[in-house]
């Protein structure tokens, strides 16, 4: 059996964004980047299937800049078997990515794919569906559990107010959500053997696939700045404020 | 000499990251319960903490000297006594072997000490021998194929736990000198090899030290480093030349971490209607510190790459010892007046830094005596 996960190079979860000073995007230049948490999430699921007995063969892909080649390493040392980046614009819309993966899928023919359930830095959540739709495959989004079966696989979902458990006939798409599991940290030995291990580049040409914007950005803000809090030293006094000063009540 | 950069990023990332989010969180309970919790030392050896200068053929990552500097400085932005556990095995436990060892030895020992599967120490000091090493009492007695060790050693980092003990010992006993000393590699449970009781320490509260006592403790003769009598204190030598450089690379993180906690708090508390960052004096201390601190830096990466490049750097090492052990000092110092009063009490880590950082000026070579390395270094460079 063969997993197929996609990460993606974003900046650092730690790192304070800044948007750009004409408000066409977010600062990234000499910013640190990292992979994408969620996608961390995906990688330590496949790893543990493959770890398991359950898997032959974790393949990385990444599509953006050439950078996203660290991205793919990073992968390979937290057990990875090998790597296939799409060297493509690091700003692709979610369809463009469904659409380049689809084309991977197609080369490699996985049993399983796993991608976060969203990307940290846009926040879509789209990409996984429009790749199970494209795909025709089945699909488990928001996975919080996943158990594989011989030709099935169940999915535990985190939807309001629960859990819904699904099972999916493979080949199928599975995002992941943040209880999944928590990410391995790699293992020094591992970084080190990372750099031996296949890693494969391809363009959009390479897959046919059209990679011209659909969307359009038309501005990017900070959020308003938060007002500083006040202390109330009563209950009464609280609903007061909550009446007449914000009209909340 | 870095061999790989995109590798190493992800090697000092991934440490970082692992300091930050696993060992930070930590450090307030490792100085209160006194011990490393169990699955924290887990993941230190799962990652590979333990073998990190050890070479990739005896089971470490064989990290070169400025390799080695660019993780210290990572490992030291978090309590010293999580770099103390594994420090033995890169540093003063393992080298003795690695650099005088026969090839037995370490194919025997080595291995077991890149995984951490054993903890070992380094038993130089002894109650009546510090910065005095080469005149050191313990003894080793030649009887048939073995030794038989007799003396105390004193205040041996990681004592109480380590399975493997590098041992300087005197085998001549008409040569009072360094020539009459060699050195041993004593496995934990040989019977005669008595742990001592933990000694009650200032700081670095999780890393522990003890009394090694040896009373008539038979060690095979296959066991004396390099499998030659009078060597053992150019060995001791050798080991704590090049620990010099590592130690004072986690002086350097350890003051980049004070100077990061004590900017942060400068930015926050507010004194006289403004944030004290803004008051000159409490600049004055944090420029101080992050100018020696980058001072430390520099000079640490220099004498490594040196090292790398095949360079004698025995005085530069001791120069980079003596500097970065002060410097951290001074940090610490500033870190707590910035804090005031707060800097005192227990809730912020800085109080802890304080106790901690004060014994990088005392082991491995007190600052007087790298002081005197440097300038009879000089000295003797300007003789030849
Ligand atoms: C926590 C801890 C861990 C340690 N771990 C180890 C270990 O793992 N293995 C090990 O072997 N040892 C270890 N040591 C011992 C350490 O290396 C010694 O304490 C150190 O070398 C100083 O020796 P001393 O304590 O005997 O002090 P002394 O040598 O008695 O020095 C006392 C003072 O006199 C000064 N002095 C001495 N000689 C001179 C001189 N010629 N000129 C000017 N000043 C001088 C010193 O600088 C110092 O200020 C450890 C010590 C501590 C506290």
């Amino acid at each position: 059996m063969k997993i197929l996960v996609a990460v993606k190079r974003v900046v650092d979860y730690n790192v304070r964004i800044r948007v750009k000073a004409d408000q066409t995007g977010v600062e990234t230049a000499n910013v640190k980047m990292s992979m994408n948490p969620f996608d961390e999430i995906a990688l330590e699921e496949a790893v543990r299937i493959k770890e398991a007995g359950k898997a032959d063969e974790v393949v990385v892909v990444s599509i953006g800049p050439s950078q996203a080649q660290e991205t793919i390493r990073t992968g390979l040392a937290m057990g990875g078997d090998r790597g296939i980046l799409v060297e493509a614009d690091p700003d692709l819309e979610p369809l463009t990515v469904a659409k380049l993966l689809k084309a991977v899928v197609e080369k490699e023919s996985p049993d399983l794919l796993i991608l976060g359930k969203q990307a940290i830095d846009d926040d879509s959540n789209q990409t996984g569906q429009m790749l199970g739709e494209l795909l025709g495959w089945p699909q488990g989004t928001f996975a919080s559990k996943v158990e594989l079966g011989d030709s099935e696989v169940s999915v535990t979902r985190e939807i309001d107010g629960g859990a819904e458990t699904l099972a999916l006939n493979m080949p199928a798409v599975i995002t992941t959500d943040l209880r999944l599991n928590e990410p391995r940290y790699a293992k020094l030995p591992n970084i080190m053997k990372a750099k031996k291990k296949p890693l494969d580049t391809l363009t959009p040409g390479d897959l046919g696939v059209d990679t011209a914007h659909r969307l359009k950005v038309v501005k990017v803000e900070e959020p308003p700045k938060r007002k500083g809090g006040a202390k109330v030293g009563s209950v009464q006094e609280l609903v007061e404020k909550l009446r007449n000063e914000a009209k909340v009540i | 000499m870095i061999r790989d950069q995109e590798t190493l990023n992800q090697l000092v990332d991934t440490i970082s990251r692992f300091v930050r989010e696993r060992l930070v969180p930590a450090e307030e309970k490792v100085a209160e319960d006194d011990a490393i919790p169990e699955d924290i030392l887990q993941e230190m050896k799962d990652m590979g903490l333990f073998g990190l200068s050890i070479p990739e053929e005896y089971g470490g990552l064989g990290l070169t000297m400025e390799e080695e500097a660019l993780v210290a400085f990572e490992i030291g932005k978090t309590s010293p006594a999580f770099r103390s556990i594994f420090g033995t095995n890169n540093g003063i436990g393992a080298q003795g072997i690695l650099i005088d060892g026969t090839e037995e030895q370490k194919q025997k020992y080595v291995p077991k000490l890149a995984t951490g599967e054993i903890l070992s120490s380094f038993c130089l000091t002894e109650p009546d021998a510090g910065s005095d090493a080469a005149s050191l009492k313990t003894r080793a007695e030649r009887d048939g194929d073995h030794y038989i060790l007799n003396g105390t050693k004193r205040f041996i980092t990681n004592g109480p736990h380590a399975g493997l003990y590098t041992v300087m010992a005197r085998t001549d006993p008409n040569n009072k000198g360094a020539g009459g000393i060699s050195a041993f590699v004593v496995e934990g449970d040989t019977p005669g090899l008595i742990r001592g009781k933990r000694d009650k320490k200032m700081g670095q509260k999780g890393a522990h030290t003890c009394d090694i006592i040896f009373d008539n403790c038979r060690v095979p003769a296959e066991n004396i480093i390099g499998g030659k009598e009078g060597q053992g204190f150019k060995t001791a030598m050798k080991v704590l030349d090049r620990g010099r450089l590592h130690i004072s690379a986690v002086c350097v993180g350890v003051a980049e971490r004070l100077i990061e906690d004590a900017l942060h708090f400068a930015m926050e508390r507010k004194q006289f209607g403004q944030p004290i960052a803004e008051h000159q004096l409490v600049q004055a201390m944090l420029a101080d510190s992050k100018a020696e601190a980058y001072a430390g830096r520099s000079m640490v990466l220099d004498a490594a790459r040196r090292k790398d490049a095949g360079e004698n750097v025995s005085t530069l090492a001791s120069c980079c010892k003596l500097f970065c052990a002060e410097m951290v000092g001074k940090v610490a110092d500033r870190a707590v007046q910035i804090h005031g009063g707060s800097g005192y009490i227990q809730e912020y880590a800085v109080e802890r830094f304080y106790r901690d950082v004060r014994l990088f000026r005392l082991y491995e070579g007190t600052t007087q005596i790298q002081q005197i390395v440097v300038a009879r270094g000089m000295v003797r460079e300007a003789q030849s």
